[in-house]
């Protein structure tokens, strides 16, 4: 098992968040320490996505009850774009497009925005350059994909790797990885994983939000949690992940059911 | 029952200047000049009333007392060192009305080559070009951008005398590869310009025009500009029509093509500048296959209104239009687009598509869109779609995300939405001169 003595880098206690006035999240309760990895699973509609936006600042998700830490300060008293210069740091499901402005000049800009505000120096272009440039061998990327607009016409695959290269250029405390394994063929699967695992530090920390199994043969989790009905229902080892792809979510939900009828 | 309206001081002036001015050795133009001021003296100034001018008021303009310029400023080239293009190979500057060929460069020389043609290429004033190309320009002059229903084009025909527009003619099978710059500078209050353009692009030619409107003041005038192009079988003009004129001006265009069999007319029309702003886009398929695609963005905040009219006739078979008109409007600005899509009886094949996308960044904003579609062809594909909405809120948290500020990030969204006019530029300097103004007057707002 990890260093239970490790920094606590996220610590939420009895979350709960509404959209539109329903409440999706129900109590969340969780602990991610620097060094770990965690992987957040569950059947679709579970919450595990609102989890994620909830945490990153998403103006539509209000949050309604509990308490969240980053890395020992109030996250909820903090902008969106100030938990991103604290260190979180959100991979999008759906990155969006935005044609027009140069994927290179966005990325400078995230860059000096994030990393000017922790006291680093400002990349001029041609600095910066050099610095993306090695980035990119990570996630195996071209170079003519710098001169393209952000995110526009990409493929799938290219955009996840454009998010995993933000999350390398950002260098971020704690990443939250929403669905990043969706959608991609194994090769794409294996560029991404392969950049996660090699951005991954005894400081740093990552979960991964998934639905599926697969991605976890190649970024392997220390902790695997199972979302259910806006909670976290169980936490297990990698091996929870390996059951719950032979054995589907249902015994999990009914194991819960049982024993909330007998402390009942 | 007759209703009297009396005459704005500023339609008095002008329509006296078409009288005051000289008379041409060229007996046609004079007669052309004379027809127009009958026109002009007959047709009153359009009020709200009339559904072409329904959103656009030029009631304001009687305010001001707006004379002939007095006599050119002298200006020197720092003063528009902000509007040069390095890329061009050949730019004429009309200060107040005046050509200014101290400014100017590349001009009346035979650019690029001329393919064995009788007219050559060239750009001239209009004076210069009625002497050289008399015949061409009997041809097209007064032609092309009708002067019997509209009081604007008629009022700058009747003012024709040559100092005051460029000619640009593109020889048979001539390539340009470096775009031809025809600034328009105005820098006194109270006057009243009319700034002419005719681009003659003969079969098989190529060429880039950037036409552009500037100010060296803050006060107000009227730009009352009139552009004619007209191109031959199988040849290309790319058109940027850029107005940037001063915040209290009114400028009113009407830009009238004309492509015959194969033409393509490539364009792009930005607007600035100008506290109310009218272009009349006239676009005319005088033969099979014509191609055109326009673009055009308005970016304007304050009490700025921005009109855009444009009216593309199918004509003949096989033609094809894509239009995309874009507006980012903020303040208590008013943006208004009018798209009329003609296709006549025999346009079979034809392929029209117009878009109108409106971003409105501040709650006072206004926007009327309206296409205007008439088809009598049973055989072709018109689609037409418009958008009035905010920036996205995906989009901001994305970026937000990613570290930025609010306002930096709703710059950067605003930004990127007249990014895809912008992009089509032509001229790199040009492109990147834009993105700046685009970005700080996004800013500003």
């Amino acid at each position: 098992m990890k260093n239970t003595n490790a920094k606590t880098l996220l610590e939420a206690r009895g979350l709960t968040a509404t959209v539109a006035g329903v409440e999706i999240l129900k109590g969340i309760n969780l602990t991610v320490r620097a060094g770990e990895v965690h992987a957040i699973m569950g059947p679709n509609g579970s919450g595990k996505s609102t989890l994620s936006k909830v945490l990153a600042g998403h103006p539509a998700y209000a949050v309604t009850g509990g308490k969240v830490l980053l890395d020992g300060a109030d996250l909820f008293a903090l902008s969106a774009e100030e938990r991103a210069r604290a260190g979180l740091f959100l991979g999008f499901q759906y990155p969006v497009e935005i044609p027009g402005v140069s994927n290179s000049g966005f990325l400078r800009l995230a860059y000096n925005t994030v990393q000017g505000a922790r006291g680093k120096d400002e990349l001029d272009p041609l600095e910066f350059d050099d610095y993306v440039r090695e980035k990119m061998k990570l996630l195996e990327m071209d170079e003519g994909f710098l001169d393209r607009s952000v995110n526009d016409g990409f493929s799938g695959g290219e955009k996840k790797r454009n998010e995993i290269l933000q999350m390398a250029i950002l260098e971020p405390k704690l990443a939250i990885l929403d669905e990043t394994d969706s959608g991609l063929d194994i090769d794409a699967l294996r560029i991404v994983a392969g950049g996660v695992n090699a951005l991954l530090t005894p400081d740093n920390a990552c979960v991964l939000v998934t639905h599926y199994q697969r991605l976890l043969n190649y970024i392997t989790p220390d902790y695997v949690h199972v979302m259910e009905s806006g909670r976290i229902i169980k936490t297990g080892g990698r091996e929870l992940a390996l059951e719950l792809e032979t054995r589907g979510y249902d015994w999990v939900v009914e194991e819960t059911r049982n024993a909330t009828e007998v402390s009942a | 029952m007759t209703t009297v309206v009396d005459t704005p001081q500023w339609l008095a002036t002008l329509r006296a200047d078409g009288h005051a001015l000289p008379q041409s050795p060229l007996a046609w133009l004079n007669e052309r000049r004379a027809q127009a001021l009958e026109r002009a003296n007959a047709l009153s100034v359009p009020t709200t009333r009339d559904e072409e001018w329904r959103f656009t008021d030029l009631a304001p303009l009687r305010q001001f007392s707006l004379q002939r310029p007095p006599a050119a400023r002298t200006i020197t080239e720092a003063d528009i060192a902000l509007f040069n293009l390095p890329e061009a190979g050949a730019r004429m500057v009309f200060v107040d009305g005046q050509f200014a060929p101290s400014l100017s460069h590349g001009v009346g020389a035979l650019i690029g080559t001329s393919g064995g043609t009788s007219t050559g290429t060239s750009v001239s004033t209009l004076t210069d070009g009625l002497k050289s190309h008399g015949a061409l320009l009997q041809q097209h002059l007064g032609v092309h951008a009708g002067f019997e229903q509209q009081v604007f084009p008629a009022l700058n025909t009747a003012w024709l005398h040559g100092n005051n527009g460029a000619l640009v003619v593109l020889g048979r099978n001539a390539v340009l590869e470096q775009p031809l710059h025809v600034l328009f500078v105005a820098t006194q209050a109270n006057i009243a310009l009319c700034p002419r353009v005719l681009v003659v692009a003969e079969s098989g030619a190529q060429g880039k025009l950037i036409e552009d409107y500037v100010s060296l003041t803050n006060g107000a005038y009227l730009a009352n500009a009139v552009c004619e192009v007209s191109i031959a079988g199988n040849a290309e003009v790319h058109h940027v029509r850029l107005q940037r004129e001063s915040l209290a001006a009114t400028h009113i265009a009407t830009t009238a093509v004309s492509l015959a069999k194969d033409a393509r007319y490539r364009s792009q029309s930005v607007a600035l500048g100008a506290r109310l702003s009218r272009v009349n886009l006239d676009i005319r398929q005088a033969g099979e296959g014509a191609d055109v695609e326009l673009d055009g963005l308005a970016l304007i905040g304050g009490e700025q209104v921005a009109d855009t009219h444009s009216s593309v006739d199918h004509a003949f078979a096989h033609g094809r239009c894509r239009q995309m008109h874009k507006t980012i409007v903020g303040g208590a600005a008013h943006a208004v687009f009018n798209g009329k899509v003609l296709v006549r009886e025999g346009a079979q094949l034809t392929n029209s598509a117009q878009q109108s996308r409106n971003l409105l960044v501040s709650p006072r904003a206004r926007v009327d869109t309206k296409p205007q579609l008439e088809i009598f062809a049973d055989d072709v594909k018109c689609a037409h779609g418009a958008t009035v909405g905010q920036l996205d809120a995906e989009h901001l948290f994305y970026l937000k995300s990613r570290g930025l500020p609010e306002q930096q990030a709703r710059n950067l969204l605003t930004y990127a939405f007249g990014a895809e006019v912008i992009q089509r530029i032509p001229v790199k300097s040009l492109v990147n001169r834009l993105q700046q103004t685009v970005l700080a007057r996004v800013d500003a707002k």
